[in-house]
Protein backbone atom coordinates (compact mmCIF):
# COMPACT_ATOMS: atom_id res chain seq x y z
CA UNK A 1 0.00 0.00 0.00
CA UNK A 2 1.25 3.22 -0.71
CA UNK A 3 0.86 6.33 2.02
CA UNK A 4 3.15 8.83 2.46
CA UNK A 5 6.03 8.19 4.92
CA UNK A 6 4.09 10.94 7.33
CA UNK A 7 1.30 8.84 7.74
CA UNK A 8 3.29 6.05 8.31
CA UNK A 9 4.99 7.21 11.07
CA UNK A 10 2.51 8.85 12.46
CA UNK A 11 0.53 5.06 12.43
CA UNK A 12 4.13 4.00 13.87
CA UNK A 13 4.14 6.49 16.77
CA UNK A 14 0.57 5.37 17.54
CA UNK A 15 1.43 1.46 17.45
CA UNK A 16 4.42 2.32 20.30
CA UNK A 17 2.24 4.51 22.36
CA UNK A 18 -0.23 1.66 22.33
CA UNK A 19 2.14 -0.62 23.81
CA UNK A 20 3.91 1.40 26.16
CA UNK A 21 0.78 2.45 27.52
CA UNK A 22 -0.41 -1.51 27.51
CA UNK A 23 2.54 -2.41 29.08
CA UNK A 24 3.34 0.39 31.49
CA UNK A 25 1.33 0.04 34.27
CA UNK A 26 1.87 -3.86 34.45
CA UNK A 27 6.04 -2.90 34.69
CA UNK A 28 4.48 -0.49 37.76
CA UNK A 29 3.42 -3.21 39.30
CA UNK A 30 6.55 -5.59 39.15
CA UNK A 31 8.82 -2.65 40.33
CA UNK A 32 7.10 -1.75 43.16
CA UNK A 33 6.83 -5.10 44.70
CA UNK A 34 10.75 -4.16 45.21
CA UNK A 35 9.55 -0.65 46.33
CA UNK A 36 11.08 -0.16 50.03
CA UNK A 37 9.00 2.36 50.27
CA UNK A 38 5.68 1.64 52.49
CA UNK A 39 3.69 4.18 51.19
CA UNK A 40 4.69 2.84 47.72
CA UNK A 41 5.55 6.96 46.44
CA UNK A 42 6.82 7.19 43.06
CA UNK A 43 9.53 7.20 42.13
CA UNK A 44 10.68 4.49 44.25
CA UNK A 45 13.56 5.69 46.26
CA UNK A 46 15.06 2.53 47.34
CA UNK A 47 14.15 -1.46 46.17
CA UNK A 48 14.08 -4.34 48.52
CA UNK A 49 13.56 -8.01 48.66
CA UNK A 50 11.95 -8.31 52.07
CA UNK A 51 8.18 -7.51 50.51
CA UNK A 52 8.99 -10.95 48.59
CA UNK A 53 9.91 -13.19 51.70
CA UNK A 54 7.51 -12.14 53.88
CA UNK A 55 4.75 -13.06 51.00
CA UNK A 56 6.52 -16.53 50.88
CA UNK A 57 5.53 -16.95 54.23
CA UNK A 58 1.63 -15.04 53.95
CA UNK A 59 -0.30 -17.97 55.36
CA UNK A 60 -3.59 -16.24 53.26
CA UNK A 61 -2.33 -15.68 50.08
CA UNK A 62 -0.59 -19.51 49.66
CA UNK A 63 -4.34 -20.65 50.90
CA UNK A 64 -5.97 -18.86 48.68
CA UNK A 65 -3.20 -20.00 45.95
CA UNK A 66 -4.09 -23.97 46.87
CA UNK A 67 -7.47 -23.23 46.37
CA UNK A 68 -7.22 -21.48 42.74
CA UNK A 69 -5.04 -24.11 41.71
CA UNK A 70 -7.68 -26.77 43.30
CA UNK A 71 -10.76 -25.24 41.61
CA UNK A 72 -8.31 -24.46 38.10
CA UNK A 73 -7.04 -28.01 38.05
CA UNK A 74 -11.17 -29.46 38.43
CA UNK A 75 -12.73 -27.09 36.42
CA UNK A 76 -10.06 -27.67 33.38
CA UNK A 77 -10.49 -31.15 33.13
CA UNK A 78 -14.28 -31.04 33.21
CA UNK A 79 -13.94 -28.62 30.07
CA UNK A 80 -11.39 -30.58 28.30
CA UNK A 81 -14.42 -33.74 28.12
CA UNK A 82 -17.37 -31.13 27.62
CA UNK A 83 -15.53 -28.81 25.23
CA UNK A 84 -13.69 -31.75 23.25
CA UNK A 85 -16.91 -33.49 23.38
CA UNK A 86 -19.20 -30.17 21.80
CA UNK A 87 -16.34 -29.87 19.11
CA UNK A 88 -16.76 -32.83 17.58
CA UNK A 89 -20.34 -32.72 17.69
CA UNK A 90 -20.66 -29.56 15.73
CA UNK A 91 -17.52 -29.85 13.71
CA UNK A 92 -17.98 -33.22 12.24
CA UNK A 93 -22.34 -32.99 12.29
CA UNK A 94 -24.47 -30.70 10.81
CA UNK A 95 -27.69 -30.56 12.44
CA UNK A 96 -30.50 -28.75 13.13
CA UNK A 97 -30.03 -25.69 16.04
CA UNK A 98 -26.32 -25.95 15.22
CA UNK A 99 -25.91 -22.03 15.56
CA UNK A 100 -28.09 -22.43 18.40
CA UNK A 101 -25.53 -24.58 20.33
CA UNK A 102 -22.45 -23.01 19.37
CA UNK A 103 -24.19 -19.53 20.51
CA UNK A 104 -24.70 -21.60 23.94
CA UNK A 105 -21.20 -22.59 24.40
CA UNK A 106 -20.04 -18.67 23.70
CA UNK A 107 -23.37 -17.23 26.26
CA UNK A 108 -20.97 -17.69 29.81
CA UNK A 109 -18.58 -15.51 28.66
CA UNK A 110 -20.72 -13.01 26.54
CA UNK A 111 -22.93 -12.71 29.35
CA UNK A 112 -21.65 -10.33 32.00
CA UNK A 113 -19.72 -12.36 34.52
CA UNK A 114 -22.72 -10.73 37.39
CA UNK A 115 -25.39 -12.19 35.01
CA UNK A 116 -24.13 -15.62 35.14
CA UNK A 117 -22.78 -15.00 38.66
CA UNK A 118 -25.77 -14.60 40.04
CA UNK A 119 -28.00 -16.78 38.15
CA UNK A 120 -25.50 -19.84 39.59
CA UNK A 121 -25.68 -18.47 43.07
CA UNK A 122 -29.28 -18.53 43.09
CA UNK A 123 -29.69 -22.24 41.03
CA UNK A 124 -27.25 -23.73 43.69
CA UNK A 125 -28.59 -22.04 46.69
CA UNK A 126 -32.44 -21.38 46.19
CA UNK A 127 -33.59 -24.38 43.55
CA UNK A 128 -30.60 -27.29 44.34
CA UNK A 129 -30.36 -25.92 47.95
CA UNK A 130 -26.35 -26.69 47.63
CA UNK A 131 -24.35 -25.18 49.94
CA UNK A 132 -21.78 -22.96 48.20
CA UNK A 133 -18.17 -23.91 48.46
CA UNK A 134 -15.29 -25.39 46.67
CA UNK A 135 -17.58 -27.71 43.95
CA UNK A 136 -19.94 -24.55 43.13
CA UNK A 137 -17.45 -22.36 42.44
CA UNK A 138 -15.71 -25.21 40.01
CA UNK A 139 -18.77 -25.87 38.58
CA UNK A 140 -19.48 -22.46 37.59
CA UNK A 141 -15.68 -22.04 36.15
CA UNK A 142 -15.90 -25.23 34.28
CA UNK A 143 -19.27 -23.44 32.73
CA UNK A 144 -17.38 -20.51 31.01
CA UNK A 145 -14.27 -22.58 30.42
CA UNK A 146 -15.98 -24.87 27.73
CA UNK A 147 -15.72 -22.74 25.22
CA UNK A 148 -11.67 -21.96 25.41
CA UNK A 149 -11.03 -25.64 25.30
CA UNK A 150 -13.76 -25.61 22.18
CA UNK A 151 -12.52 -22.76 20.27
CA UNK A 152 -8.83 -24.64 20.17
CA UNK A 153 -10.11 -28.27 19.69
CA UNK A 154 -12.60 -27.14 16.59
CA UNK A 155 -9.79 -25.18 15.03
CA UNK A 156 -7.74 -28.38 15.13
CA UNK A 157 -10.62 -30.93 13.56
CA UNK A 158 -11.05 -28.41 10.68
CA UNK A 159 -7.78 -28.34 9.85
CA UNK A 160 -7.13 -31.80 10.51
CA UNK A 161 -9.84 -33.22 7.89
CA UNK A 162 -10.91 -37.08 8.56
CA UNK A 163 -9.39 -38.95 6.09
CA UNK A 164 -6.71 -40.46 8.51
CA UNK A 165 -9.42 -41.51 10.60
CA UNK A 166 -10.77 -43.40 7.54
CA UNK A 167 -7.78 -44.52 6.43
CA UNK A 168 -7.60 -45.90 10.20
CA UNK A 169 -11.15 -47.66 9.43
CA UNK A 170 -10.44 -49.17 6.49
CA UNK A 171 -7.15 -50.71 7.85
CA UNK A 172 -9.69 -52.45 10.55
CA UNK A 173 -9.60 -50.34 13.53
CA UNK A 174 -12.11 -50.19 15.52
CA UNK A 175 -13.51 -46.63 16.96
CA UNK A 176 -11.82 -46.53 20.14
CA UNK A 177 -8.89 -48.01 18.50
CA UNK A 178 -8.40 -45.33 16.24
CA UNK A 179 -9.49 -42.62 18.60
CA UNK A 180 -6.58 -43.88 20.46
CA UNK A 181 -4.01 -43.72 18.27
CA UNK A 182 -5.11 -41.41 15.37
CA UNK A 183 -7.29 -38.88 16.35
CA UNK A 184 -6.00 -38.16 20.27
CA UNK A 185 -2.35 -37.66 19.08
CA UNK A 186 -3.27 -35.36 16.57
CA UNK A 187 -5.53 -33.66 19.23
CA UNK A 188 -2.91 -33.98 21.68
CA UNK A 189 -1.18 -30.53 21.51
CA UNK A 190 -4.10 -28.48 20.82
CA UNK A 191 -5.82 -30.28 24.08
CA UNK A 192 -3.00 -28.92 25.75
CA UNK A 193 -3.12 -25.53 24.47
CA UNK A 194 -6.67 -25.37 25.53
CA UNK A 195 -6.44 -26.52 28.74
CA UNK A 196 -4.11 -24.18 29.63
CA UNK A 197 -5.53 -21.44 28.51
CA UNK A 198 -8.78 -22.85 30.33
CA UNK A 199 -6.72 -23.02 33.66
CA UNK A 200 -5.46 -19.22 33.07
CA UNK A 201 -9.11 -18.33 32.75
CA UNK A 202 -10.35 -19.84 35.66
CA UNK A 203 -7.21 -18.70 37.62
CA UNK A 204 -7.76 -15.18 36.52
CA UNK A 205 -11.61 -15.38 37.40
CA UNK A 206 -13.31 -13.22 40.41
CA UNK A 207 -17.02 -11.67 39.47
CA UNK A 208 -18.79 -15.68 39.12
CA UNK A 209 -16.26 -16.64 41.72
CA UNK A 210 -17.32 -13.84 44.33
CA UNK A 211 -20.92 -15.50 43.79
CA UNK A 212 -20.28 -19.44 44.04
CA UNK A 213 -17.60 -19.76 46.51
CA UNK A 214 -18.01 -20.96 49.98
CA UNK A 215 -18.27 -18.01 52.40
CA UNK A 216 -14.62 -17.70 53.85
CA UNK A 217 -12.80 -19.23 51.33
CA UNK A 218 -10.55 -17.28 48.92
CA UNK A 219 -8.72 -17.97 45.46
CA UNK A 220 -6.00 -15.63 45.01
CA UNK A 221 -7.59 -12.79 43.00
CA UNK A 222 -10.21 -12.91 45.85
CA UNK A 223 -7.92 -12.89 47.83
CA UNK A 224 -6.01 -9.34 46.32
CA UNK A 225 -9.30 -7.77 46.62
CA UNK A 226 -10.19 -8.47 50.51
CA UNK A 227 -6.72 -6.92 51.05
CA UNK A 228 -6.56 -4.55 48.58
CA UNK A 229 -7.71 -1.43 50.91
CA UNK A 230 -5.64 -2.88 53.71
CA UNK A 231 -2.39 -0.42 53.80
CA UNK A 232 -0.49 -3.11 55.90
CA UNK A 233 -1.02 -5.71 53.32
CA UNK A 234 -0.26 -2.91 50.25
CA UNK A 235 3.43 -4.48 50.24
CA UNK A 236 2.18 -8.35 49.89
CA UNK A 237 -0.28 -7.38 47.24
CA UNK A 238 2.04 -5.36 45.13
CA UNK A 239 4.23 -8.83 45.23
CA UNK A 240 1.28 -11.42 44.59
CA UNK A 241 -0.15 -9.14 41.53
CA UNK A 242 3.90 -9.01 40.21
CA UNK A 243 3.95 -12.86 40.50
CA UNK A 244 0.43 -12.89 38.71
CA UNK A 245 1.80 -10.69 35.78
CA UNK A 246 4.62 -13.29 35.34
CA UNK A 247 2.98 -16.14 35.68
CA UNK A 248 0.25 -14.99 32.89
CA UNK A 249 3.34 -14.74 30.57
CA UNK A 250 3.38 -18.64 30.78
CA UNK A 251 -0.16 -19.86 29.46
CA UNK A 252 0.12 -17.87 26.38
CA UNK A 253 3.76 -18.63 25.06
CA UNK A 254 2.94 -22.43 26.03
CA UNK A 255 0.00 -22.24 24.09
CA UNK A 256 1.44 -20.41 21.14
CA UNK A 257 4.58 -23.08 21.17
CA UNK A 258 1.98 -26.34 21.05
CA UNK A 259 -0.40 -25.20 18.15
CA UNK A 260 0.28 -22.86 15.57
CA UNK A 261 -3.90 -22.48 15.68
CA UNK A 262 -5.06 -18.92 15.13
CA UNK A 263 -7.34 -19.77 18.42
CA UNK A 264 -5.16 -20.61 21.07
CA UNK A 265 -4.21 -17.88 22.73
CA UNK A 266 -7.55 -15.74 22.08
CA UNK A 267 -9.23 -15.18 24.83
CA UNK A 268 -12.81 -15.48 23.16
CA UNK B 1 8.09 -63.90 16.88
CA UNK B 2 7.73 -60.99 14.13
CA UNK B 3 5.60 -58.23 15.69
CA UNK B 4 4.23 -57.55 12.44
CA UNK B 5 2.62 -61.20 12.82
CA UNK B 6 1.38 -60.41 16.13
CA UNK B 7 -0.26 -57.47 15.14
CA UNK B 8 -1.81 -58.95 12.50
CA UNK B 9 -3.16 -61.05 14.96
CA UNK B 10 -4.94 -58.81 17.34
CA UNK B 11 -6.31 -57.48 14.38
CA UNK B 12 -8.09 -60.65 13.48
CA UNK B 13 -9.14 -60.73 17.15
CA UNK B 14 -10.87 -57.52 17.16
CA UNK B 15 -13.15 -58.30 14.60
CA UNK B 16 -14.81 -60.98 15.81
CA UNK B 17 -14.40 -59.14 19.28
CA UNK B 18 -17.55 -57.45 20.85
CA UNK B 19 -15.62 -54.30 20.98
CA UNK B 20 -15.66 -54.49 17.44
CA UNK B 21 -19.61 -54.73 16.85
CA UNK B 22 -19.65 -51.74 18.76
CA UNK B 23 -18.00 -49.99 16.97
CA UNK B 24 -19.41 -50.51 13.68
CA UNK B 25 -22.87 -50.65 15.61
CA UNK B 26 -22.17 -47.20 16.22
CA UNK B 27 -20.39 -46.27 13.01
CA UNK B 28 -23.49 -46.91 10.79
CA UNK B 29 -25.52 -44.36 13.37
CA UNK B 30 -24.23 -41.10 12.76
CA UNK B 31 -27.37 -39.59 14.85
CA UNK B 32 -26.64 -41.76 17.87
CA UNK B 33 -22.80 -40.94 17.80
CA UNK B 34 -24.19 -37.05 17.47
CA UNK B 35 -26.96 -37.43 20.21
CA UNK B 36 -24.08 -39.18 22.47
CA UNK B 37 -21.28 -36.21 21.75
CA UNK B 38 -23.83 -33.58 22.65
CA UNK B 39 -25.65 -35.26 25.65
CA UNK B 40 -23.08 -34.34 28.13
CA UNK B 41 -22.42 -30.33 26.77
CA UNK B 42 -25.65 -29.65 26.42
CA UNK B 43 -26.78 -31.02 30.08
CA UNK B 44 -24.60 -28.85 30.88
CA UNK B 45 -25.12 -25.87 29.22
CA UNK B 46 -28.59 -26.16 28.04
CA UNK B 47 -30.18 -27.57 30.87
CA UNK B 48 -28.07 -26.70 33.89
CA UNK B 49 -26.83 -23.37 33.06
CA UNK B 50 -30.01 -21.72 30.78
CA UNK B 51 -32.08 -22.88 33.20
CA UNK B 52 -30.27 -20.67 35.80
CA UNK B 53 -30.61 -17.96 33.49
CA UNK B 54 -34.57 -18.94 32.86
CA UNK B 55 -34.94 -19.03 37.06
CA UNK B 56 -32.86 -16.11 37.21
CA UNK B 57 -35.07 -14.19 35.32
CA UNK B 58 -38.19 -15.38 36.52
CA UNK B 59 -37.16 -14.57 39.79
CA UNK B 60 -37.07 -10.76 38.86
CA UNK B 61 -40.95 -10.75 38.80
CA UNK B 62 -40.82 -11.91 42.75
CA UNK B 63 -39.95 -10.06 45.63
CA UNK B 64 -38.54 -10.35 49.25
CA UNK B 65 -40.50 -10.35 52.50
CA UNK B 66 -39.55 -7.17 54.31
CA UNK B 67 -39.68 -8.89 57.57
CA UNK B 68 -38.64 -12.47 57.28
CA UNK B 69 -35.67 -11.53 54.45
CA UNK B 70 -37.68 -14.77 52.56
CA UNK B 71 -38.26 -14.45 48.72
CA UNK B 72 -42.15 -14.38 48.41
CA UNK B 73 -42.94 -16.02 44.82
CA UNK B 74 -45.68 -13.73 44.01
CA UNK B 75 -46.03 -12.26 40.23
CA UNK B 76 -45.52 -8.52 39.72
CA UNK B 77 -43.23 -5.96 38.12
CA UNK B 78 -43.23 -3.85 41.08
CA UNK B 79 -39.23 -4.30 41.00
CA UNK B 80 -39.71 -3.29 37.52
CA UNK B 81 -41.40 -0.40 38.35
CA UNK B 82 -39.13 0.75 41.08
CA UNK B 83 -36.42 0.23 38.44
CA UNK B 84 -37.71 2.21 36.04
CA UNK B 85 -39.53 5.30 38.22
CA UNK B 86 -36.66 5.54 40.93
CA UNK B 87 -34.42 8.51 39.83
CA UNK B 88 -31.51 7.06 41.32
CA UNK B 89 -31.66 3.93 39.52
CA UNK B 90 -32.56 5.54 36.17
CA UNK B 91 -29.55 7.87 36.60
CA UNK B 92 -27.19 4.53 37.58
CA UNK B 93 -28.40 3.46 34.30
CA UNK B 94 -27.89 6.26 32.15
CA UNK B 95 -24.26 6.82 33.80
CA UNK B 96 -23.53 2.79 32.88
CA UNK B 97 -24.50 2.98 29.60
CA UNK B 98 -22.78 6.60 28.94
CA UNK B 99 -19.03 4.90 30.59
CA UNK B 100 -19.93 1.47 28.16
CA UNK B 101 -20.10 4.16 24.99
CA UNK B 102 -17.22 6.48 26.31
CA UNK B 103 -14.78 3.55 26.49
CA UNK B 104 -16.22 1.76 23.45
CA UNK B 105 -14.72 4.89 21.61
CA UNK B 106 -11.66 5.78 23.47
CA UNK B 107 -10.89 1.60 22.82
CA UNK B 108 -12.04 1.95 19.04
CA UNK B 109 -9.71 6.04 18.80
CA UNK B 110 -6.38 4.31 19.92
CA UNK B 111 -7.14 0.39 18.76
CA UNK B 112 -8.04 1.40 14.80
CA UNK B 113 -4.02 3.46 14.38
CA UNK B 114 -2.30 0.24 16.23
CA UNK B 115 -4.06 -2.31 14.43
CA UNK B 116 -3.94 -0.04 10.78
CA UNK B 117 0.24 -0.43 11.26
CA UNK B 118 0.13 -4.06 12.25
CA UNK B 119 -2.21 -5.21 9.60
CA UNK B 120 -1.00 -3.15 7.13
CA UNK B 121 2.68 -2.01 7.59
CA UNK B 122 4.60 -4.92 9.77
CA UNK B 123 6.53 -7.55 8.63
CA UNK B 124 4.53 -11.14 8.90
CA UNK B 125 7.46 -12.03 11.61
CA UNK B 126 6.75 -8.42 13.05
CA UNK B 127 3.08 -9.31 13.02
CA UNK B 128 2.85 -12.51 14.60
CA UNK B 129 4.99 -10.52 17.27
CA UNK B 130 2.23 -7.66 17.61
CA UNK B 131 -0.30 -9.96 17.70
CA UNK B 132 1.31 -11.86 20.55
CA UNK B 133 2.14 -8.64 22.61
CA UNK B 134 -0.84 -7.35 22.37
CA UNK B 135 -3.04 -10.38 23.28
CA UNK B 136 -0.57 -11.33 26.31
CA UNK B 137 -2.06 -8.98 28.77
CA UNK B 138 -5.16 -9.93 28.29
CA UNK B 139 -4.60 -12.99 30.09
CA UNK B 140 -2.56 -11.14 33.32
CA UNK B 141 -5.53 -10.81 36.11
CA UNK B 142 -8.37 -8.83 35.24
CA UNK B 143 -7.79 -7.54 38.88
CA UNK B 144 -4.04 -7.32 38.54
CA UNK B 145 -4.29 -4.72 35.88
CA UNK B 146 -7.17 -2.56 37.58
CA UNK B 147 -4.47 -2.77 40.36
CA UNK B 148 -2.12 -1.31 38.35
CA UNK B 149 -4.07 1.48 38.22
CA UNK B 150 -4.65 1.78 41.35
CA UNK B 151 -1.07 2.28 42.10
CA UNK B 152 -0.72 5.08 39.14
CA UNK B 153 -3.65 6.91 39.80
CA UNK B 154 -3.23 7.15 43.34
CA UNK B 155 -2.24 10.77 45.46
CA UNK B 156 1.71 10.07 44.81
CA UNK B 157 1.61 7.64 42.75
CA UNK B 158 2.62 7.70 39.14
CA UNK B 159 0.63 9.62 37.04
CA UNK B 160 0.58 12.54 39.31
CA UNK B 161 5.07 12.49 38.88
CA UNK B 162 4.51 11.99 35.20
CA UNK B 163 2.23 15.20 34.59
CA UNK B 164 3.37 17.59 38.05
CA UNK B 165 6.18 18.79 36.00
CA UNK B 166 3.35 20.09 33.41
CA UNK B 167 1.42 21.41 36.18
CA UNK B 168 -1.26 18.82 35.65
CA UNK B 169 -2.40 16.27 38.22
CA UNK B 170 -4.02 13.12 37.46
CA UNK B 171 -7.62 12.77 37.99
CA UNK B 172 -7.56 11.02 41.07
CA UNK B 173 -10.04 8.28 41.59
CA UNK B 174 -13.38 8.91 40.42
CA UNK B 175 -15.41 8.39 37.39
CA UNK B 176 -12.62 9.36 34.58
CA UNK B 177 -10.92 6.87 36.69
CA UNK B 178 -12.73 4.56 35.99
CA UNK B 179 -13.22 5.47 32.55
CA UNK B 180 -9.67 4.99 31.69
CA UNK B 181 -9.38 2.05 33.60
CA UNK B 182 -12.15 0.08 31.65
CA UNK B 183 -10.49 1.37 28.72
CA UNK B 184 -7.35 0.40 29.81
CA UNK B 185 -8.86 -3.50 30.25
CA UNK B 186 -10.79 -4.02 27.30
CA UNK B 187 -8.13 -2.25 24.80
CA UNK B 188 -6.95 -5.68 23.42
CA UNK B 189 -10.43 -6.88 22.89
CA UNK B 190 -10.68 -4.34 20.54
CA UNK B 191 -7.15 -3.82 18.80
CA UNK B 192 -7.60 -8.11 17.80
CA UNK B 193 -10.81 -7.61 15.81
CA UNK B 194 -9.78 -4.53 14.01
CA UNK B 195 -6.77 -5.81 13.32
CA UNK B 196 -8.45 -9.04 11.70
CA UNK B 197 -10.62 -6.83 9.66
CA UNK B 198 -7.93 -4.60 7.84
CA UNK B 199 -5.83 -7.89 7.57
CA UNK B 200 -8.98 -8.68 4.82
CA UNK B 201 -9.10 -5.14 3.71
CA UNK B 202 -7.61 -5.55 -0.14
CA UNK B 203 -4.73 -2.93 0.11
CA UNK B 204 -5.38 -2.77 -3.68
CA UNK B 205 -8.80 -0.99 -2.97
CA UNK B 206 -6.88 2.19 -0.70
CA UNK B 207 -4.44 2.59 -3.61
CA UNK B 208 -7.31 2.60 -6.41
CA UNK B 209 -8.98 5.24 -4.20
CA UNK B 210 -5.96 7.50 -4.01
CA UNK B 211 -5.47 6.80 -8.06
CA UNK B 212 -8.98 8.51 -8.72
CA UNK B 213 -7.99 10.99 -6.98
CA UNK B 214 -9.08 10.85 -3.09
CA UNK B 215 -7.33 12.22 -0.62
CA UNK B 216 -5.76 10.27 2.52
CA UNK B 217 -8.87 11.75 4.40
CA UNK B 218 -10.84 10.71 1.96
CA UNK B 219 -10.17 7.10 1.57
CA UNK B 220 -10.34 6.60 4.69
CA UNK B 221 -13.79 7.74 5.35
CA UNK B 222 -15.24 6.23 1.94
CA UNK B 223 -12.87 3.37 1.35
CA UNK B 224 -11.18 1.46 4.61
CA UNK B 225 -14.06 3.00 7.65
CA UNK B 226 -17.46 1.42 5.55
CA UNK B 227 -14.83 -1.69 4.85
CA UNK B 228 -13.64 -2.33 8.46
CA UNK B 229 -16.91 -0.86 10.35
CA UNK B 230 -17.62 -4.63 10.89
CA UNK B 231 -14.71 -5.36 12.75
CA UNK B 232 -14.84 -2.34 15.04
CA UNK B 233 -18.61 -3.08 16.00
CA UNK B 234 -17.11 -6.73 16.56
CA UNK B 235 -14.62 -5.32 19.23
CA UNK B 236 -17.22 -3.06 20.63
CA UNK B 237 -19.82 -5.34 21.37
CA UNK B 238 -17.12 -6.96 23.46
CA UNK B 239 -15.80 -3.63 25.18
CA UNK B 240 -19.48 -2.87 25.72
CA UNK B 241 -20.61 -5.75 27.23
CA UNK B 242 -17.72 -5.84 29.99
CA UNK B 243 -17.86 -2.38 30.88
CA UNK B 244 -21.97 -2.81 31.32
CA UNK B 245 -21.51 -5.59 33.34
CA UNK B 246 -18.50 -4.55 35.44
CA UNK B 247 -18.36 -3.31 39.17
CA UNK B 248 -15.03 -4.31 40.27
CA UNK B 249 -13.05 -1.65 38.53
CA UNK B 250 -15.32 1.06 39.81
CA UNK B 251 -14.87 -0.11 43.21
CA UNK B 252 -11.52 -0.19 42.76
CA UNK B 253 -10.55 3.05 41.08
CA UNK B 254 -14.26 4.68 41.01
CA UNK B 255 -14.43 6.13 44.18
CA UNK B 256 -17.69 5.92 45.73
CA UNK B 257 -19.25 6.06 41.85
CA UNK B 258 -21.60 3.20 41.33
CA UNK B 259 -22.70 1.57 38.60
CA UNK B 260 -25.19 -1.17 37.41
CA UNK B 261 -23.54 -3.99 38.78
CA UNK B 262 -22.66 -2.24 42.09
CA UNK B 263 -26.18 -2.19 42.56
CA UNK B 264 -26.40 -6.16 41.78
CA UNK B 265 -23.98 -7.11 44.07
CA UNK B 266 -25.14 -4.52 46.83
CA UNK B 267 -28.55 -6.46 46.45
CA UNK B 268 -27.41 -9.65 46.53
CA UNK B 269 -24.85 -9.19 49.19
CA UNK B 270 -25.96 -6.35 52.15
CA UNK B 271 -29.59 -5.85 51.31
CA UNK B 272 -30.50 -9.24 50.65
CA UNK B 273 -33.02 -8.56 47.98
CA UNK B 274 -32.20 -11.58 45.54
CA UNK B 275 -35.56 -10.71 43.04
CA UNK B 276 -34.84 -7.21 42.60
CA UNK B 277 -30.64 -7.64 42.17
CA UNK B 278 -32.11 -10.26 39.01
CA UNK B 279 -34.11 -7.21 38.37
CA UNK B 280 -31.66 -4.91 37.63
CA UNK B 281 -29.35 -7.81 36.04
CA UNK B 282 -31.90 -8.02 33.82
CA UNK B 283 -30.90 -4.19 32.10
CA UNK B 284 -27.58 -5.55 30.63
CA UNK B 285 -28.66 -8.50 29.38
CA UNK B 286 -31.61 -6.67 27.93
CA UNK B 287 -29.27 -3.51 26.55
CA UNK B 288 -26.84 -6.46 25.14
CA UNK B 289 -29.75 -7.79 22.93
CA UNK B 290 -30.78 -4.60 21.70
CA UNK B 291 -27.19 -3.86 21.14
CA UNK B 292 -26.50 -7.00 19.30
CA UNK B 293 -30.01 -7.29 17.19
CA UNK B 294 -29.04 -3.79 16.25
CA UNK B 295 -25.22 -4.38 14.97
CA UNK B 296 -27.00 -7.83 13.05
CA UNK B 297 -26.92 -6.32 9.86
CA UNK B 298 -23.40 -4.95 9.98
CA UNK B 299 -21.78 -8.76 9.84
CA UNK B 300 -20.27 -7.90 12.56
CA UNK B 301 -21.21 -11.19 14.24
CA UNK B 302 -19.36 -12.90 11.82
CA UNK B 303 -16.04 -11.02 12.54
CA UNK B 304 -16.10 -12.41 16.49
Amino acid sequence: MTVSKKTKYALLAALVIGLVIIYFPLLVVLLNSFNADTTFGWPPSSFTFEWWIRAAGNEGALNALWTSVQAGLAATAIALVLGTMAAFALQRYRFYGRNSVSLLIILPIALPGIVTGIALNNAFRTILGVDLGLFTAIVAHATFCIVVVFNNVVARLRRMGGNLEEASMDLGADGLTTFRLVTFPMLRSALMAGGLLAFALSFDEIIVTTFTLGTGMETLPIWILNNLFRPNQAPIVNVVAAVLIVASTVPVYLAQRLSGDTASGGRI
Amino acid sequence: MDPRLDRDQGLRMTVSSPRYAVSSYLYRRPKLRLGMLLSAPFLWLGLAYLGALAALFVTAFWHTDSFTGQVVTEWSLDNFKTLFTDTVYRTITFRTVWIAALVTVIDAVIAFPMAFYMAKFASPRAQRILVIAVMTPLWASYLVKAYAWRTMLSGNGVLHWLLNPFGLDGPGYGLPATVITLSYLWLPYMILPIYAGLERLPNSLVDASGDLGAKAGRTFRSVILPLTFPAIVAGSIFTFSLSLGDYIAVKIVGGTSQMLGNVVYDNIGAANNLPFAATVATVPVVIMLVYLAAVRRTGALDNL
